[in-house]
């Protein structure tokens, strides 16, 4: 392509009344439509020319697809089409999910975060996604219509490769739900780029930590890599070793190492996979020693 | 491919557009309705330069569909000015020096404004984060962040 700005390739856009409907169409245009929400992926790939659907079915209008709703008991609930600003702005994720305020606000930029949504994140499955991480570590589910009705998708096994994930023809995720995060809890998000804010990340790092009577360090840690897999990447080996040991300095020191010898980076533009490796091992253990002091 | 006749309240006006599915708010804004202040930088939602107020919010109008907008309020750079009055952004801009090509400005002064819509005494730290998606290559930044910290004073002495 020459032209440095080309128009968009030509499809309809679709605006169905019902999620019935929207899963209906996508079904019977499998592998040439796709549900359309802030668009700040789509839009790019389309005009790229990577991704080629006749169809954008508009999905952001329907029922509840842009409302949060927090519950002491249930948790949290966040319609899929529901703005990152909006995510980190909301008064109950601020008190009760700060973890995922903090990763919405780490995304590009404020007027971009107005259009991005954090399902959208997800289901675009880049293992670089700034939000995927803080979702995972805090048990997120997404809610899933498709063309067999309601079910839901646990995020531990929602990622299948770069891009790939398991959502089927006529699959719309409407919604993502989090449980009540456990008590003491305590997060953190550590974004590497190549600038101080707005950039996709060379290496992320979102670990968090709670005491939990059930291992036998008392204490468990979840930690989530971001741009070092092809799929988002749970550091087991590295939470295994804080569920066994004893938490001293020694031991985070052992987590972060595992966490680095677990992950596969690969080298590209924006690193090598060395480098990765490297501050994989250096940003874990900065995000448990934070993480350890509030919870200890 | 369809197309989709559409209403938006544009800088005060109401307008009636028909516009093609793939078309973008930024294409419809300068093709359609002649508002060239809304520049074409990356058209990938990295350089701000096509920033514009939607239902109250700033947004990459490249990163929007025109046929999404049906309904919406919109406000673009020339909507700033009223009665021929610029803007308390649009003096300190001058007034710092803080343009020299120009193609970043409509999108600085619409991100700068919306900040100070939302938060009227910004520190430097959340001046810079509201404008991190607002790429400038001329003036390196630092007058554009005194402008802003000089209408951030200029509302002040109105109030």
């Amino acid at each position: 392509m020459n032209n440095a700005h080309p128009g968009l390739p030509e499809f309809d856009y679709i605006k169905p009344a019902t999620l019935a409907e929207a899963s209906q169409f996508l079904v019977q245009h499998e592998n040439e439509s796709r549900p359309f929400m802030g668009g700040t992926d789509i839009i790019v790939r389309m005009r790229d020319g990577f991704w080629k659907d006749k169809y954008l079915v508009e999905v952001k209008h329907l029922e509840g697809m842009t409302s949060i709703h927090f519950d002491p008991v249930k948790g949290l609930t966040i319609g899929a089409a529901t703005s990152m600003n909006n995510v980190a702005a909301h008064p109950d994720i601020q008190r009760y999910y700060p973890l995922l305020a903090e990763a919405a606000n780490s995304v590009a930029s404020y007027q971009l975060r107005n259009r991005a949504t954090v399902v959208g994140n997800i289901c675009n499955a880049s293992p670089a996604g700034d939000t995927t991480g803080a979702s995972m570590v805090l048990g997120g589910v997404l809610s899933v219509h498709g063309a067999g009705g309601l079910r839901t998708e646990p995020l531990t096994t929602f990622f299948l490769g770069p891009g790939k994930t398991v959502l089927k023809p006529g699959d719309i995720v409407t919604a993502i739900t989090f449980p009540i995060p456990p008590k003491g809890w305590a997060g953190k998000y550590i974004k590497l780029g190549r600038n101080a804010l707005s950039d996709l990340s060379i290496v992320g790092v979102t670990v968090l930590g709670y005491p939990d009577a059930a291992t036998k360090s008392g204490y468990r840690f979840h930690i989530v890599l971001a741009s070092v897999a092809p799929v988002p990447f749970v550091a087991a080996a590295a939470e295994a070793v804080l569920a066994e040991k004893t938490i001293s300095d020694d031991v985070l020191d052992a987590a972060a190492a595992a966490a680095m010898d677990g992950c596969k980076p690969i080298d590209d533009v924006r690193s090598s996979a060395r480098y990765r490796k490297l501050m994989v091992r250096n940003l874990t253990r900065k995000a448990l020693d934070e993480v350890w002091t509030k919870i200890k | 491919m369809s197309t989709h006749k559409i209403t938006v309240k544009i800088n005060g006006g109401l307008e009636q557009v028909e516009v093609p599915s793939n078309m973008s708010l930024l294409s419809m804004l300068r093709e359609k309705l002649a508002l060239t202040g809304v520049k074409n930088g990356c058209a990938a939602g990295e350089c701000g330069a096509c920033t514009i107020m939607m239902n109250g919010e700033p947004v990459n109008s490249c990163m929007v569909l025109a046929v999404e907008a049906d309904g919406a309020e919109l406000v673009t750079v020339e909507g700033l000015t009223t009665e021929g009055k610029l803007d308390a952004i649009q003096e300190a801009l001058i007034d710092k020096n803080a343009v020299q090509c120009g193609f970043c400005t409509p999108g600085i002064l619409i991100s700068a404004n919306a900040l100070l819509t939302r938060n009227p005494n910004p520190s430097e730290t959340e001046i810079r984060e509201a404008l991190v998606g607002n790429l400038c290559r001329c003036t390196g930044y630092i007058r554009i962040i005194e402008a802003v910290k000089a209408a951030v004073e200029m509302h002040k002495e109105e109030a």
